[in-house]
C-alpha cells in the first residue's frame, strides 16, 4: 500500500512539486538563517580566534570583549609575568583609530598592536607577505577583509600609504583573519609602533596574552592570576564565549534571526498544510473506496506518513543543498568568509521538518480517518 | 419490514436468528437512524430479508429510500442502529473494527458510481488494489488482475492511466478491483447511472457473467428502470422500508 502512496503523491506533480517547495523552502530559510546568525556570532569572539597562541586573556574587571576592553597600566604586564604557573605574558594592544587613504577617504579602523618579539597576537597565516616584515619602521598588517574594503576598485595593498593619526603607515602584508563582527578593517602592527599610531591616553595596555607552562591548565593560571594580580584572567575559550554573548546580550541580531526562523517554520507549516490538506481533499474518494474495500486506518496512516517522510526527505535534502550553495556561491565575499554550518542547523532543520510534516500529517489525517467507508455510496 | 410476496426459490429458514443456511446475507430488524441537529431521522424502519448467492438483486427505490443506507448496512460499512447482519454466516457486527475491515477485504468486492480509481497508478495496479492491500507482491498482483482485465475486454488498456480510458473502460476497471480478491458478495452501487440504454445493459451483462456464481451474491443498487428486467430478484425499498420482493417489478411501479 506504501507504493500506492507514493504513486498517488508523485502522480499529482502539482501538488507533490508544492509539498517540495514548501519542505525545501522552510528547510532552506531555517538552516541559511541559522547558519548565517551562528557565524555572524562567532565573530565576536573573532579577535580571539585571530591570536591563537594565547591561552589566557589578562584584561582590566570592567572589559568584556575584544572590543569592548579599557586599558590597563604597563605595569600590568610585570604582575601577570610574576604569577606562577604563567610560562609567557605579552602585551597586546586594541585601539580604535581612523586612517586616511592614499586617495583622501576617511575609515574607521581596528588597531592591533602584538608583541614587538614573538609577534604573538598576530594571526597564525598571512595571505600576502612575510610576519617578519613587521620589523620595518612604519609596517602594518592588513587583514584580508580590510582590502576589500579598503580597496574597493582592487588595487594591489602592498605597498600602499595610509595616514593614521598624523603618522605614516606602509601596508606590507595581508593577513588571513577571520572578519569582526562589524567587518571593520584591521591592521596589525607591533605594539611599540601601535602606541604611536593611536592617541596618547595614560594607560594604553588593554590585554596581556599569556601561556601557561606544563603541567598546568588555564583555569587554574587564570584564577591565580585573578587572586594575585585582582585583574580579569579568562581562558581562550571563556573569553571566546564573552565575545558571543556580548553579541546576543546587546544587539537585535538572536531577535531578527528568530523571527525569520520562525517565518521559515510558520511558512512550512502554510504551504505544506494548505497543499496536504488539499491533496486528501482532492484524493478523499480514493480513500473512502480504500476504506470501504478493507484497508484499516492504521495501513491508511503508515500510507500518509510515507507520503509526509517522502516530501520531507526529499524538500529537505534540497534545502540543504540550497544552503550549502549559497554558502559556496558567497564564499569569496569577505561577508561569509569561513561560513560553516555547524552540524546541529541541519538537524534543527531536521527537527522542524519533522514538526512541520507531523502538524501537517495529522490535520490532514484527521479528514481522511474521520471519513465514514459508506460516504463513497452517497 | 417485508420479506416476499414473490420470493422465487422458497428459503430455508429454521437455522438460528430465522436466518436459511444458504443464505449469502440475512438481515434481521435492521433499523437506522440519522441524527440530523436536534432530530433523529429513521430511514430504515426494521427490514428483514435474505439475500441468496448465484442471484444478480437489485435494490431500488426511490432517492432517499434508504437503498442505499441498507446496501451500507449489509456490506459491513455503516452500523444498523439496531438489527442483526450475517454475511455467510458470520454476525459482522460483532466483529471487532479490525475483523470487520479484514472481512470486508477478504469477502466483499464493491463497485463505486464514480468508480474512485486511484488516478495516479495504471488500470492493472488499479485492479489490484484488493490484492496489493491483502499483502500481495504488487507485480504478482498486477498480473492476476491482468487477467481479469483480459477477460474483460480491456487487457490492451492495462498500463493506461484511468484519465486515459473512457467511462466505460474505467468502469470495466472498478468491475476487475470488485472481482480480483474473488469475493463472495459482490455490491455495486448504480453501474448504470451514467450511461445511455445500451451501454448499460451491456455493463449488466458482464456484470451477471463475471460477477454472478452458485457461491457468490451479487447486490445492486439502482434505480434505473431500463435495467429491470435483467435481475433475477428486486428489492424494492420506500420510505425505509421494503415493499416489494420478487422476481419482477410490481406492475404499479
Amino acid at each position: 500500500m506504501l507504493w500506492i502512496a507514493i504513486r498517488m503523491l508523485t502522480g499529482d506533480a502539482q501538488k507533490f512539486y508544492g509539498l517540495l517547495f514548501g519542505i525545501a523552502f522552510s528547510t532552506l530559510l531555517i538552516t541559511q538563517q541559522l547558519t548565517i546568525f551562528v557565524n555572524l556570532i562567532e565573530r565576536g569572539a573573532s579577535g580571539v580566534y585571530n591570536a591563537p597562541e594565547a591561552e589566557i586573556w589578562v584584561m582590566d574587571p570592567v572589559s568584556r570583549t575584544t572590543d569592548v576592553n579599557y586599558a590597563m597600566p604597563s605595569t600590568a604586564l610585570d604582575e601577570v609575568r610574576s604569577v606562577p604557573g604563567v610560562e609567557w605574558a605579552v602585551p597586546h594592544l586594541r585601539a580604535a583609530a581612523s586612517v586616511r587613504t592614499g586617495s583622501g577617504d576617511l575609515e574607521g579602523v581596528a588597531i592591533i598592536g602584538v608583541d614587538d618579539a614573538t609577534l604573538i597576537g598576530l594571526p597564525e597565516r598571512l595571505v600576502e607577505g612575510d610576519k617578519k616584515i613587521l620589523a620595518q619602521p612604519d609596517t602594518v598588517i592588513i587583514d584580508d577583509g580590510g582590502v576589500v574594503n579598503l580597496f574597493e576598485n582592487g588595487e594591489d595593498p602592498i605597498g600602499q600609504r595610509l595616514e593614521l593619526n598624523d603618522q605614516r603607515a606602509v601596508i606590507r602584508g595581508v593577513a588571513d583573519s577571520i572578519p569582526s563582527f562589524t567587518s571593520q578593517v584591521t591592521l596589525y602592527t607591533k605594539y611599540s609602533q601601535a602606541l604611536n599610531f593611536v592617541p596618547g591616553t595614560r594607560n594604553r595596555l588593554t590585554f596581556v596574552l599569556a601561556g601557561v607552562s606544563e603541567g598546568l591548565t588555564a583555569d587554574e593560571v587564570a584564577a591565580r592570576i585573578e587572586e594575585q594580580t585582582g585583574l580579569k584572567a579568562e581562558t581562550r575559550e571563556e573569553f571566546a564565549d564573552a565575545g558571543v554573548n556580548f553579541i546576543i546580550e546587546n544587539t537585535g541580531i538572536p531577535t531578527n534571526f528568530g523571527i525569520t526562523v520562525v517565518l521559515g517554520f510558520v511558512v512550512g507549516v502554510a504551504i505544506v498544510g494548505l497543499t496536504f490538506s488539499l491533496f486528501i481533499r482532492d484524493n478523499i474518494k480514493q480513500f473512502g473506496a480504500l476504506k470501504a474495500i478493507g484497508v484499516t486506518n492504521a495501513k491508511i496512516v503508515r500510507m500518509v506518513g510515507a507520503q509526509a517522510a517522502l516530501v520531507g526527505t526529499v524538500g529537505y535534502a534540497l534545502g540543504v543543498i540550497g544552503t550549502v550553495a549559497f554558502i559556496y556561491a558567497f564564499s569569496g565575499n569577505p561577508f561569509f568568509k569561513g561560513f560553516y554550518i555547524p552540524w546541529q542547523i541541519p538537524l534543527i532543520s531536521l527537527v522542524s521538518v519533522i514538526i512541520i510534516l507531523a502538524i501537517t500529517g495529522f490535520i490532514a489525517l484527521r479528514s481522511v480517518l474521520s471519513t465514514e467507508p459508506a460516504a463513497v455510496f452517497r | 419490514m417485508s420479506t416476499g410476496q414473490d420470493s422465487g426459490t422458497p428459503m430455508d429458514t429454521s437455522a438460528i436468528g430465522g436466518c436459511a443456511p444458504e443464505a449469502a446475507i440475512c438481515a434481521r430488524g435492521i433499523v437506522r437512524d440519522f441524527e440530523s441537529g436536534q432530530t433523529t431521522i429513521r430511514v430504515l424502519h426494521g427490514i428483514d430479508t435474505d439475500i441468496k448467492p448465484g442471484e444478480m438483486t437489485y435494490v431500488v427505490g426511490e432517492s432517499g429510500s434508504g437503498k442505499t443506507t441498507l446496501i451500507s448496512i449489509m456490506c459491513g460499512i455503516l452500523w444498523p442502529t439496531e438489527g442483526e447482519v450475517r454475511v455467510f454466516g458470520t454476525d459482522i457486527y460483532s466483529l471487532s473494527d479490525s475483523e470487520l475491515v479484514n472481512f470486508r477485504l477478504n469477502n466483499i468486492g464493491f463497485i463505486f458510481q464514480q468508480y474512485n480509481l486511484i488516478p495516479s497508478i495504471d488500470a492493472a495496479a488499479n485492479a489490484a488494489v484488493p490484492l496489493i492491500a491483502q499483502g500481495m507482491e504488487i507485480e504478482e498482483a498486477r498480473e492476476k488482475a491482468k487477467v481479469l482485465l483480459d477477460k474483460l475486454n480491456i487487457g490492451d488498456q492495462a498500463d493506461k492511466l484511468p484519465s486515459q480510458l473512457s467511462g466505460g473502460q474505467q468502469q470495466r476497471v472498478a468491475i476487475a478491483r470488485a472481482l480480483v480478491h474473488e469475493p463472495r458478495l459482490v455490491v455495486c452501487d448504480e453501474p448504470t447511472a451514467a450511461l445511455d440504454a445500451n451501454s448499460g445493459r451491456r455493463v449488466m451483462d458482464l456484470l451477471r457473467e463475471v460477477a454472478v456464481a452458485k457461491d457468490r451474491a451479487c447486490i445492486i443498487v439502482t434505480h434505473d428502470n431500463r435495467i429491470f428486467d435483467l435481475a433475477d430478484r428486486i428489492l424494492v425499498l420506500e420510505d425505509g422500508e421494503v415493499t416489494h420482493d420478487g422476481t419482477e417489478m410490481p406492475e404499479d411501479h
